[in-house]
């Protein structure tokens, strides 16, 4: 499935790949932490195992491009760009949020770096994006947009309406398959009739499979759906195979009366990690050393620590900040 | 000068179209129009800013949301009010929450133009009168012109404004004429219209509603009941004001909406007026809506269930006693 034959990312790519991933694990796996032991006001969606795949595809994009993430959309914000502080901060319900705790975990946005926002439903994003690249085409600019989204959202009926208008209208848009095998509790396969792909492929534009564990093959297939959009030349599919390694959310064991994966399955999957294997490939090819990689972890784990202290000493939203965020101009008055 | 409505809308359009690139249109047959109001646009604009769509409403929604976030001006048009329902997830999960989600970071300048009301044997699907339930969902802008003046003014105000914003289209009422104000014409959000003022009772129309009401009005007048006839021409935001201090001088309220009884844009405003104005009251406030019923195919069945100048004139002289 990986296409070894494209042309890959050069060593600095490559480095600023890990550096994304490595990021991006470290602020989750304390989010596990601190969620597990009720620290966070809401739950967590977590994206341990899929890194790969946000960093392989926002590598190529620029503040202007746009991307419409999930639920589980920590990765894709931070891969994009968004400030680790301002993220933390906002899962812990902080006026210092990046959505000024009005958003939580499901939410997390960024205007300013095209990061139109995770998505509480389930392909809730996708229509954006595709009007984000609406927006890009009349632009003119080169702009694109990039609609992450997961296998439980191709079984939406708008997934269909968004591959047919982006198709008829020619669209800068990437539609983003994260295929992690799960759609909340329920394996893909028992609800899911024929290919993912096959269905984009009847749209008439070119769809591509890729290994979402492999961040270079991400990124080269990325590179060829990414460019043909600025070009011009319309919008493109491509169908990441990954895994989920976390639940469909944090402390779900609790809610629930038995598993619903086998724990060997999820063995495997550990041992098929996007990063371990990464920085397998990348220390044996000279691109980084250990040294390089244990300051990575060293360096997170500070930055990590440092959101984590500074979201909790942040102050709280006064409790009159949502109705004034509503409209732009007006705060919504109390009538009853 | 006088204009149809569909006209004086479809002015508004070309005007604000030619004002600003970024104000964009696209939905479901923009080009042919059967309402008319977005008759001739793509001729004068092109195709890159006016476009036919497929009936993908849900879609079309969302793309509105991030076409706008994306910095555009764009203006769908849903063609029936009904249609709201089919895009639920985009106006109420998305297009309503998104600026709150993002603690104030997406800013959503759109406008959707939706058809609605019943009176032309449409059905059930076709004739609903959906502002109810766009109120409820709060972020949302909803305005209902009753005349081609408003129906101007107020799409002008919503193109411009950087909210989402509905503009609900009276339904059957394209060739009606109407004063038109020449030259540029804005009519501000949240600003009712006082039509005519008595001191017997407040009648509060909305919509479609207007025209009823205003013959109800006159003959009232002519039986010697004089009545401050309303039209808040906003649902969101609504002017309470204006209904609140005509109700301290009248002592009595009728409001007429074309929307299904429970609550409706008139059950609000009751429960407001009784809430903030009960010591002025002389008799409860008083609804004239349609009843918890689907507005049926059949001419006379649909008739009778919609609001009308007879029924709005005995609610007047009930609470007049």
């Amino acid at each position: 499935m990986t296409k070894t034959n494209l042309p890959g990312p050069a060593p600095d790519q490559q480095r600023a790949m890990l550096r994304t991933m490595k990021l991006i694990r470290a602020m989750e796996s304390r989010l596990s932490q601190d969620s597990l032991q009720g620290l966070l006001p809401g739950t967590v969606h977590l994206y341990i195992g899929q890194e790969a795949v946000a960093a392989g595809v926002c590598a190529h994009l620029k503040d202007d491009d746009k991307i419409t993430s999930t639920h589980r959309g920590h990765g894709h914000f931070l891969a994009k760009g968004g400030s680790p502080a301002a993220m933390m901060a906002e899962i812990h319900g902080k006026d210092t949020g990046v959505c000024r705790g009005m958003g939580g975990s499901m939410h997390v946005a960024d205007v300013s770096k095209g990061i139109l926002g995770a998505n509480g439903i389930v392909a809730g994003g996708m229509a954006i994006a595709t009007g984000a690249a609406l927006a890009a085409q009349l632009d003119g600019k080169g702009g694109v947009a990039v609609a992450f989204f997961g296998d439980g959202a191709a079984n939406e009926g708008v997934f269909m309406e968004n591959l047919n208008i982006a198709a008829v209208w020619n669209l800068p848009l990437i539609f983003m398959c994260e295929n992690n095998g799960y759609g909340e509790f329920t394996p893909a396969h028992t609800v899911t009739a024929g290919r993912l792909i096959d269905r984009a492929r009847a749209f008439g534009m070119p769809c591509h499979e890729v290994d979402g564990n492999d961040a270079d093959a991400v990124w080269a297939t990325a590179a060829i759906a990414i460019e043909r959009a600025r070009a011009g030349e319309g919008p493109s599919y491509i169908e990441a195979a990954t895994y989920r390694i976390h639940g469909h959310f944090e402390a779900e064991a609790m809610m629930l009366k038995k598993p619903y994966r086998a724990a060997e399955e999820i063995e495997a999957w550990r041992g098929r990690d996007p990063i371990a294997a990464y920085v397998a490939r990348l220390t044996e090819a000279g691109v980084v050393t250990p040294e390089d990689v244990a300051d990575l972890d060293e360096e997170f784990a500070e930055v990590v620590e440092k959101a984590v202290a500074d979201a909790q000493a942040a102050p709280l939203p006064s409790n009159d900040l949502a109705a004034s965020l509503m409209f732009t101009n007006r705060t919504v008055e109390v009538m009853a | 000068m006088k204009k149809r409505y569909a006209a004086a809308i479809n002015e508004a359009l070309h005007e604000e179209m030619e004002r600003d690139e970024r104000v964009i249109l696209f939905g479901e047959d923009v080009e042919a129009s059967m309402f008319g109001d977005t008759a001739g646009l793509l001729d004068r604009f092109g195709s890159r800013r006016v476009r036919n769509t497929p009936i993908s409403e849900q879609t079309l929604a969302g793309m509105a949301v991030g076409a706008a976030a994306a910095g555009y001006r764009p203006v769908l048009h849903l063609m029936f009010g009904n249609f709201v329902y089919t895009a639920m997830d985009a106006i109420g999960n998305q297009m309503a929450r998104i600026r709150l989600m993002t603690g104030g970071q997406m800013t959503l300048p759109l406008t959707v133009i939706a058809v609605y009301g019943g009176g032309r044997s449409s059905a059930a699907q076709h004739s609903d009168a959906p502002h109810p339930v766009l109120m409820n969902l709060g972020g949302i802008n909803v305005a209902m012109p009753a005349n081609s003046a408003d129906g101007k003014g107020l799409l002008k105000a919503a193109i411009r404004d950087d909210n989402p914003c509905f503009f609900l289209e009276a339904g059957g009422r394209g060739a009606e004429m109407g004063e038109v104000p020449d030259g540029e014409h804005i009519v501000p959000f949240g600003a009712a219209s006082v039509l005519r003022e008595g001191k017997d009772a407040t009648l509060v129309a909305i919509g479609t509603m207007v025209k009823h009401a205003r013959v109800a009005a006159d003959n009232l007048a002519a039986a010697g009941i004089e009545v401050d006839l309303i039209d808040p021409r906003t649902m969101v935001p609504l002017d309470y004001a204006t209904i609140l201090a005509s109700v301290k001088k009248t002592g009595r309220l009728v409001v007429v909406d074309e929307a299904r009884d429970s609550c409706s844009a008139a059950s609000q405003i009751c429960a407001v007026v009784a809430g903030q104005a009960f010591s002025a009251l002389k008799a409860g406030p008083a609804r004239v809506t349609v009843p918890d019923v689907s507005l049926p195919y059949a001419p006379v069945a649909e008739k009778s269930l919609i609001p009308n100048p007879e029924r709005i004139e005995a609610r007047v002289r009930a609470l007049i006693g």
